[in-house]
Formats: C-alpha cells, structure tokens, sequence
C-alpha cells in the first residue's frame, strides 16, 4: 500500500513523516515521529488521552487521519514546556498531587491549557464540563480540578 | 495442646467438630497433625488457608510459632487486590 | 538508634513534598507500556472469539502466514503442555484450547513487521467453530440444565447435588440464627444483585517480548507485580523462572485489574515462534473490556434482625457471584468481610463461586467486599428507616472495635471503625440542611489489607545519598512515601533520596502493587533495610573513633557518641562515612526479604448528599464524605488521593458501569462511549478526613489505604438514593431508567 508524505508542525518543529492513510494522527506522532508523551487509552475520542492541539484547536489525535495533519500546527504536551521552564499547569499538577498513575496526564493537560487560552477564568462547573472528555481513574478528578483552578488563578495575577 | 477454630464449612470434613486440638509448636505442624486428625480436610488445606493466631492473620507461615494459649483460626485462603 | 523509640516526632513524615516523577509525569517523558520500542520489533495482533462459546474445530492460519510481512502465526499448540491448577487456567484464559469460553477469547496471534499487517493478517486466519448454547447470567448458570462451562472444573468444598458450574462452595458463621432472629423486633430479608464492573484503567495492556530458543527471554511491560508476570509466563511457556527478565514500566492504572497476564505470554510465544525478534502487543480499548478482568457480579440474599434500639441480633447473606469462565470469583473475601464491620453474636455466610460464558474475573479493588457491602449496609440502612434511627448511631452501636471477636473468628487488634463513624458524624457535611428530590446516605466498609512476599535494598553512595530499590510498581505516588519513609529513618533531606522499582532479576521476589500493600509492606521493608545501613554506618563511625559500636547513636543522618563516657568525637555525616567507605570495609547497603504479616485493616465510613431529577431518573451527586483510617499517613496528598479515587470508582459502579451481554452472549458495550466510567462533570469534590489509629505493625504505623474506599459509595449512593425518592433500590447500577421506572412503580403501587 502506498504511503502518503505529509509535512507539518510538532510543538514548533517542523517533521515529516510517510503514513499509511489508514493511520491516526495519534499513531503517526508515536510511532513515526516519537512523541509519545501523546497516549491511546481509547482509540474512539472518549478518554482524551491522545489531546493534541490542530491549529490551535483541542482534539481527540486518535480521530484525526495523520494525512489531515499536511500543513498544520500540532502541540502535544512535549510543548508546553521544558524542565526548568515548565508551564504553570505542570507545576500545579505536581504540586497538588494531581496524578496518581499520570497517564491521563498529558491529555489533561493539552486540554486545560486549550481553555485557559479561550477563558483564562472558568468556574468550576465550566472547568468540569470542558474536562468531561478527559478520563481519569484515579483521582476522582478533585485534585485536578483544583490545580487547575489554582494555575488558571496564578496565571492571571501573572498577566 | 493448641486448639483450632474451623471455620463452618470444613466441620463436616472434621467429624463435626468445630473445634480441633492438635499437637505442634509451628503452624505447620499444627496443620499437619490436623490433616493426619482428619484426612478428608487435606485438600482444603492444600488449597491454601488463612491462619489467624491470636488476631493476627498469617497467610502463608508454616514456620511461625504458636503456643498452647495461642487462639488459632483458620479462615478461608485471603488475597489481595 | 532513635527509631521506633518512644512516640515518634516525625520530621518528613506526613510532609507533602513533589512526587519524584511528578517532572516525568507531566512532561510526557514517563515511559508506559506501549511506549518503548527495540530495533527489529515486530508488532502482534490477537484473533479474538466472535462467540461466547464454542468448540474449535480447526485453525487454518495459511493465508495469514502468506501475506507479506507476516512472521509468525501461534495457537494453543504452542504453549506448554500439562499444566494444572491456576496455571492452567491463566493459560488456557490467555490462548483457548479446544473451547472459545467468552466473547473476545484469544484464539489465534500473529507477529508482523507492522502493526497493519498483523491486524490485516489476523483477519486471514480461517476458524471452524461449534458454537454451543452459553450462558452469561450468575443465577441462570447454577440453574438446572445450564450449560456446563468445563465439567470437573469444581473442588473439594462443593457440596453434592450443585450444577457443575458451581466450582467452590464457602460456609462460615457462629451462633444460632434462630435465636438471633427471635431476639429481633424487626427482621428483613431482601435480595440484592451487583452488575460486573471492570477496573477501567487507562492504559490498555502493552508489553514488548523477546524470547529464544535458548529458553531466555526479556519482557517489558505495564505490570502491578513483574514477580507474577515471570512465574505466569514461565508456566504458560514452558520456561525456567529465572530465564525470564521483567521489567515494569510506568504503569498507567491497574486496581487489581494488572495483577496477572492476558497478553504477556502470547507476546513471548510469537517472539519464539519468529526466530527471537522482539514483539510488541498492545490491547485496544475493546479487547481490554472484552478480554480482561472485570470484577465478579453478585445476587445476594441478605436477612439481618435488629432490636428496636437498633442492636443487630444476627445475620445471614447468601452470595452467588459470577467469576467468569474460570474459578476465582472473590466469594471468599465476600463471606469473610460481609458482617465483619459489626460485633454479631449469631452470624452465617454462603458463597458460590459460579462459571458463566463471560471473561476471568480478575482483581478490583478490595476484590468481593463492595458487593458485600452493598448487601449488608443497604439493609442496615433499610431497617434504620424503619426504626427511625439515625444511620450513623445505629453502626456505632454495632460497631467493632479492638478486642471484639470478628464474624469470621479472631479477635480485632486496633482498628478505626468507631473513630471513622464519630469523625463523619461530627463532620459539616452531615449537617447540611437538605432540599427536595434530595437525600443523604451514609455506610461504612472494611478491607483487611496484606502483607505478602517482599523485598528491597537500600544502598549508600558515594557521595552520602541514599538509593532505594523495591519490588512494587508505582502506581498512584508510592516512589514518594518510599523515599519520605527513607529520609525519615536515615534523618537525611527526602530529596537525597531516589526510589527505583528493581526489575526481576534485581531483587528476590515480590508480591504486586495489590492488597493496600505497597506503602506497608514496601515501607516497611525500605525502614528495615534503613535501619541495617544505619548499623553499619554507625560501625564505620565507632571504628573511626575507635569506640564500641554501641556507643554510637543516629541522629538527623550523623552517628554521634552516645554520651560523654563514650569519647567527644564530633559528629560524623553519613555523607563522611560514605566518602570513606571503600577504604573503611567496602559497601555499605541493606535489606529485607520476608513477608510482613503485621498489616493492619482499614476501616472507612462514607457520606453522600444526592439529588434524583424525578422526571429524568438521573442522579447527581451534591456532595461527598470520605472518612477513613490511614494508620499513619505518609504523604497525606496521595492518601487523600486514593479515598477520593476509590469513591469515584465506586460511585461509578453504583451509578453507571455494568457489563450488558446480549441475547446472543457477546458484550454490548465493549467502548468507553458505553461503558461509562464517572467524568469531571458528573462528580463534586471529594471531602476527606484522615483518621489516624496507628497500625502497631508498623514502625511509623502505617495502613494500607487503598482498597477500603470503593467499598462504601454502593451501598452510600443507594442509601441516598433511597432517602432522595423513598424508593429502595436493590439491584446496581442505578442508571437514570432504573431509577425512574422505581419511581413510577411506586407511584403506581
């Protein structure tokens, strides 16, 4: 079967990967270009685990073709940010306990940074809904909740 | 002689009885001499049993002592989860 | 020594410090099951029944083997030969024999250079199946004329007389129901019945398999106990234990559900069968749910007599659970644990462990007591109703405390019941006022925990800081109790601490991440194993001063003198004894290999506030009260974190989560779409108290904590559900149609 050449950005670098039409966006990040912070928990867009961001927009990695990926901006969790400079989430996620096993982690926190983009001040039912896409077993989802809540309030004093 | 404490289910393969008393310093000697007592409760020791000795349920110790006072139950073979 | 001397002060104990893999965590970097690759790996795929039960007549792989990038295709027929008992059964669960026993039973697997190509190839290979007549239902499965899942599979303890489906029969109890009951004012009977409710981690299975001819082989994956994983593949294979290597990854959620092996020794068969290359195997979303482990389901007759004070008189449950096409639904833990909250002079206790065409049961969280616990607290709170008492003062009355005899024989050390029961009670949440279609509910639960196998070794460097290594994966922060556990007994900063989980062939053997036992039992072990360090440290120091080792104390990571007769010598760091240890005797490390038997169990009390929408059936939760006994907690973050995971499982599985077999015996649900776990929206914060009743097993008087919690939210979401709609509900889940035709037909009634 003939592959397809597709050219895009990862968290600001630019790749290209050869896909089989039948791959996700989700297998070609792991499996052609080693982002494997992104993770398949579901493979049918109901955990949230693979979250990436297309151009901007929060999506399911695993419900998008690689081939719909030419030409377009992809952020992973890779992306935002680096040890020493992590991003407040991250920061908050470690400080409040907001993983247990971590590996909803990612999608988690693809997803929360996609909303306090849109509104840098969610209540917490609105918090709740927007992470209703993203599974996780086992916290109960509190302390996530409020390690977001915390980073969405310190990153607004900050701006 | 230390005496155990057999949870419903193995008296009838005990005779009955509900409460054994069986020479032997170590749990598994205890065992032992239970199983010699009554040989039709061999395959539910084999199976695996819990033994609590005075409170404390000990799994899987052969080895660990007990005494005439100790009280000694066996319960139905506990895992984890 | 200053440990375990007089009360102890702790300094990092009951510290929140950062998890040491919290950066790992949240930058993406943790390495999980699928996440590893080898140079030359093949991908695999498995061919899974389409029926739940049938013969198989004959595998014709041809086809698949003749498409390209096919490298091998494996069947039963390459597996061992003769096993018996559990090994059988883990085996024969793994990759069928003469029978498909489920819906998603491994047939077939197939190793190819892609994972395309496996999963086109597996659709290549030819089955002839018998289908025969199944059964997916506990109480129609012990029925007469039930079809038989494998006769003989039954063991000594089932009574004559019982279908062939029935393979283990329990029978436990004290006193004489009779006059139990004829000393009640009130005595109810009421049947109860628990769908199977699966673990429902995130991390599908993965693993990645290299096996030779030689009978060596090496095996990466997502594992609670690599220990387990070895002994179960060895069997299946035909290997010696120690050929085989394990190594666990980062494990992405397991709950018991991680605790044996679906897909690891199919992994190893393929890479033995394509010349020793290296396999990659991971389970999709509906594999996981159609093939792996859910909990057993239960139907449970429960009759309790009760004074009109609210004085439980006697009691007995009968408890038939559904473990699957194999032996081990978890009936025993069921009978054991069923009454054991309550002091009961008269008390009895059934089980039936019970075959069906459904997947092997495997562990879930305090395996078998959530049922129990719905069965016996619903019918406390039931007669409470009644009675008009309070549901908190009516389990004080009953409830156990040190010295009362258990329900199932022996005297209770310490235990936290009644701290638990006063802590909810005096708790803001039971005083919140309540409106309409509102209700609360409240029940208790128990799990007695576990010691089990368990090794470390503790190991000084060079440079005076500390590495730890255990045997049991970190599934929810345990890296982090282990180091605060070693900082504390070495009285060194937490952060000179690095806490690594061995591989197999790195330590002796270990009991998994199950049974609360980890920050026990593991702890436990790093203190012991800290604790011959410090002898030997102390040594170094005394030889250095050139004074009897016993003249020598450990305070805050120095050996000091004892005290003036024993010499001024300034103190010597351990980071001083270490840079001088090559030229002062060689390494200094320490360990520990038994299996601690002192765990203590926990006992935790659960409040809820619900409102029912009684045009919709829906419910939601307002609000919830976790109270629970942690011993001692290490890091309170992570302890809070498992009360409040174990409710939310709970509640999901009070709520929502079932199992739905269809007519033709296949799982109708086999998505997260449809099998639907609780998510942000459907949950309030979870308000926690940790109770402190020191475990006196323990050096720091550690409890295990992490099962207890699923174990009230059944029976709690039902109670509330009940006082929101004065309707009582008895069969789980409570979806939103459930409720509401309850509600219609007590309109109508």
């Amino acid at each position: 079967m003939s592959k397809h050449h597709v050219s895009a950005t990862v968290n600001g670098d630019p790749v290209e990967y050869l896909c089989d039409p039948r791959e996700t966006l989700l297998d070609c990040l792991r499996d052609h270009l080693g982002v494997m912070g992104v993770k398949e928990g579901c493979g049918t867009g109901d955990c949230g685990a693979c979250s990436v961001t297309v151009d901007g927009r929060l999506v399911c990695s695993c419900l998008v073709l690689g081939v719909e990926a030419e030409g377009a901006e992809i952020g992973t969790v890779e992306g935002m940010g680096t040890e020493g400079n992590l991003h407040v989430l991250q920061e908050k996620f470690i400080e409040h306990a907001a993983l247990q096993c971590g590996i909803c982690t990612p999608g988690i926190l693809v997803a929360a940074e996609a909303l306090l983009k849109k509104n840098p001040d969610p209540s917490e039912t609105e918090l709740r809904y927007w992470l209703a896409g993203n599974l996780c077993r086992c916290t109960g989802y509190d302390k996530i909740i409020r390690a977001v809540m915390d980073a969405a309030a310190d990153m607004r004093e900050a701006s | 002689m230390p005496e155990i404490h057999l949870w419903s289910g193995l008296r009838h393969l005990a005779g009955g009885e509900e409460i054994v008393a069986v020479e032997g310093n170590t749990i598994g000697q205890m065992l032992d001499a239970l199983v010699a007592k009554h040989p039709r409760l061999e395959p539910a020791i084999k199976a695996g049993v819990s033994v609590a000795v005075d409170g404390q349920i000990k799994p899987n110790n052969r080895a660990s002592k007990v005494s005439e006072e100790s009280e000694i139950f066996l319960l139905q073979k506990l895992r984890g989860g | 020594m200053a440990l375990d001397s007089g009360k102890p002060k702790f300094k990092y104990i009951g510290t929140r410090p950062n998890r040491p893999d919290g950066l790992d965590k949240v930058t993406g970097r943790a390495r999980y099951g699928a996440d590893i690759s080898a140079p030359g790996m093949l991908h695999g795929a498995i061919l899974r029944s389409p029926h739940a039960h049938a013969k198989i007549l004959k595998i014709d792989a041809s086809k698949a083997l003749a498409l390209k990038g096919v490298k091998a295709v494996v069947t039963r027929a390459d597996f061992a030969d003769g096993l018996s008992g559990e090994d059988w059964n883990i085996q024969e669960n793994c990759m069928a024999g003469e029978k498909a026993l489920y819906d998603g039973h491994a047939v077939a697997a197939v190793a190819a250079t892609s994972a395309l190509i496996a999963r086109d190839a597996i659709k290549l290979i030819d089955v002839d199946y018998e289908p025969l007549p199944h059964v997916t239902d506990v109480d129609a499965a012990m029925a007469e004329g039930a079809p038989v899942i494998r006769d003989g599979a039954a063991d000594y303890s089932v009574p004559e007389g019982l279908h062939p489906n029935v393979v283990r029969y329990f029978e436990s109890g004290r006193g004489d129901l009779d006059e139990g009951f004829a000393k009640a004012d009130l005595v109810l009977k009421r049947h109860y019945t628990t769908e199977a409710a699966h673990q429902g981690y995130i991390e599908p299975h993965a693993c990645l398999a290299q096996l030779g001819a030689d009978g060596k082989g090496e095996l990466w994956c997502c594992t609670q106990g690599h220990w387990y994983v070895r002994q179960m593949c060895a069997a299946a294979l035909g290997l010696e234990v120690s050929q085989l290597k394990v190594t666990p990854s980062e494990i992405g959620g397991g709950f018991g559900g991680k605790t044996t092996v679906f897909i690891d020794p199919v992994a190893l068969a393929l890479s033995r069968k394509a010349g020793g290359k290296p396999v990659k195997l991971v389970m999709s979303r509906s594999e996981v749910l159609r093939a792996t482990g859910p909990t057993a389901s239960a139907s449970m007759d429960i009759k309790m007599g009760m004074t009109k004070d609210g004085k439980i008189t006697a009691a007995s449950g009968t408890y038939r659970m559904q473990g699957g096409a194999f032996p081990g639904a978890p009936v025993d833990e069921t009978t054991v644990l069923a009454f054991a909250n309550y002091n009961i002079e008269h008390v009895h206790h059934v089980g039936y462990d019970v075959m069906s065409n459904r997947p092997k049961q495997a562990a879930y969280r305090a395996p078998g007591a959530p049922m129990a616990a719905f069965g016996t607290e619903s019918i406390i709170d039931e007669m409470a109703t009644q009675l008009g008492l309070d549901p908190l003062e009516i389990r004080l009355k009953n409830a156990v405390k040190e010295g009362v005899r258990a329900t199932y024989g022996p005297k209770f050390p310490a235990v936290g019941l009644i701290e638990t029961l006063e802590a909810a009670q005096s708790h803001d949440n039971y005083a919140v006022p309540l409106g309409p279609n509102q209700g609360r509910g409240v029940a208790s639960g128990f799990w007695l925990n576990w010691g089990g196998d368990t090794s470390a070794s503790v190991a000084i460097s060079e440079d005076g800081t500390v590495a730890v290594t255990v045997g049991t994966p970190d599934i929810g922060g345990s890296r982090a109790s282990m180091a605060l556990m070693a900082a504390e007994a070495f009285g060194i900063p937490y952060e000179n601490v690095r806490v690594h989980i061995g591989d197999t062939a790195s330590l002796g053997i270990n009991e998994p991440t199950h049974g609360s036992r980890a920050t026990y039992a593991s702890g436990l072990a790093v203190i012991q194993s800290a604790k011959e360090c410090i002898q030997k440290l102390s040594k170094r120091a005394a030889e250095a001063w050139g004074i009897d080792p016993d003249a020598v104390i450990w305070e805050d990571g120095f050996a000091r003198p004892s005290g003036p007769n024993a010499g001024e010598f300034e103190p010597m760091s351990i980071a001083e004894i270490a840079g001088n240890m090559s030229s002062s005797g060689g390494p200094i490390s320490g360990h520990f290999e038994a299996s601690p038997e002192t765990y203590g169990g926990s006992f935790g009390t659960h409040v809820v506030d619900v409102e029912v929408d009684p045009e919709t059936g829906r419910t939601t939760v307002l609000r919830y009260l976790v109270v629970q006994d942690a011993g001692k907690a290490i890091h309170p973050s992570y302890v809070e974190g498992q009360f409040q995971g174990g409710a939310a499982q709970g509640i999901g599985w009070a709520l929502n989560e079932e199992y739905i077999y269809g007519e033709d015996g296949r799982l109708q649900n086999p998505i997260f779409l449809d099998y639907r776990v609780p998510v942000a929206s459907d949950l309030p914060m979870i308000d926690t108290v940790i109770v402190e009743v020191p475990n006196p097993g323990h050096p720091y008087g550690v409890r295990g904590v992490g099962e207890t919690g699923i174990t009230p939210p059944l029976p709690a979401i039902a109670n509330a559900i009940a006082a929101a709609t004065g309707v009582r509900f008895t069969k789980l889940p409570l979806t939103p149609p459930r409720v509401l035709a309850g509600i219609k037909a007590a309109k109508n009634a």
